[in-house]
């Protein structure tokens, strides 16, 4: 079971809870052990126990999970964090940028980031982005088109990096270098109720 | 020759790997020469970096495995069969 821990990690951006989490991961190796039959050998055992892992957490969660809100998620601007933060990186003087990133936010910010997004924009985000899947597997593994997937990222991934923005500003480490006009919009209306029940 | 529209419109694409050797190739010889796309790439880049590894260091429970095994053996979903 060499991809547990990171079946593990995926179900805790998906369900959120170290319970939940669990239980998933131990529903994805059961179907996959009764299924296996149907893996064909040659193909991604990865990218096969990925879809696994996603379809019993659309099935078994989808239901418990409210209407979604994806209130302020088309109200984001192209590039959104990089407009923000590129003044401040020259201003960090001569450390990489990639250190002075992985500095900026913390790992339960980011965590955080991902976990608010709406189910329907977590999955593709977290498959593309922290697993590393391409558009096509993206499709199989949701049942939807590439096309869906590929808008579905571009909505998710700007709507993540806002929230990693505003968390960012909250803890006052990126105000002094922002525009007054970024400020003023940067309480997240998201934060109430990001699940999804349609796809 | 690229522009710099053309060049962003396509940097999700380029950083997902999911463009055609030629459209690559485009991209590349633009930044090259640009400055300013290429630090709006390589931020893109990094940021995609802290994203992935920052949200794959959960610790699994240490009886997960264990546990999951133990199912293996077991008539786990009351069919009457093992496993």
């Amino acid at each position: 079971m060499q991809y547990a821990p990171q079946l593990y990690s995926a179900a805790m951006r998906l369900t959120r809870n170290s319970a939940d989490a669990e239980d998933l991961v131990q529903d994805t190796y059961l179907r996959a052990w009764r299924s296996f039959s149907t893996f064909q050998e040659g193909t991604n055992l990865r990218a096969w126990l990925y879809r696994i892992l996603t379809n019993t957490f659309i099935n078994k969660y989808r239901a418990k999970q409210r209407r979604p809100d994806e209130t302020g998620m088309d109200n984001i601007e192209d590039l959104y964090l990089y407009k923000r933060l590129s003044t401040l990186d020259s201003a960090l003087g001569n450390r990489s940028a990639e250190d002075t990133m992985f500095e900026m936010f913390t790992d339960d910010e980011v965590k955080a980031a991902l976990e608010e997004l709406p189910a329907n924009f977590r999955l593709p985000v977290l498959l593309a982005d922290v697993e590393g899947f391409h558009y096509k597997e993206i499709a199989e593994m949701l049942e939807i088109p590439v096309g869906t997937v590929m808008s579905r990222l571009h909505r998710g991934r700007k709507a993540m990096h806002k929230l990693l923005y505003d968390f960012a500003s909250e803890r006052g480490l990126i105000s002094a270098s922002t525009p007054a006009s970024a400020e003023s919009d940067t309480t997240t209306d998201m934060d109430t109720d990001m699940d999804t029940d349609h796809g | 020759m690229a522009d710099c529209n053309d060049a962003l419109r396509e940097l999700e694409r380029f950083l997902d790997k999911e463009l055609s050797e030629n459209a690559r190739e485009t991209i590349h010889s633009h930044l090259e020469g640009c400055p300013d796309c290429l630090q709006a790439f390589d931020f893109h880049a990094e940021l995609r970096t802290v994203i992935a590894t920052k949200c794959h260091n959960d610790e699994m429970p240490p009886g997960l495995l264990s546990k999951i095994e133990k199912c293996f053996g077991e008539d786990f979903d009351g069919d009457g069969l093992i496993g």
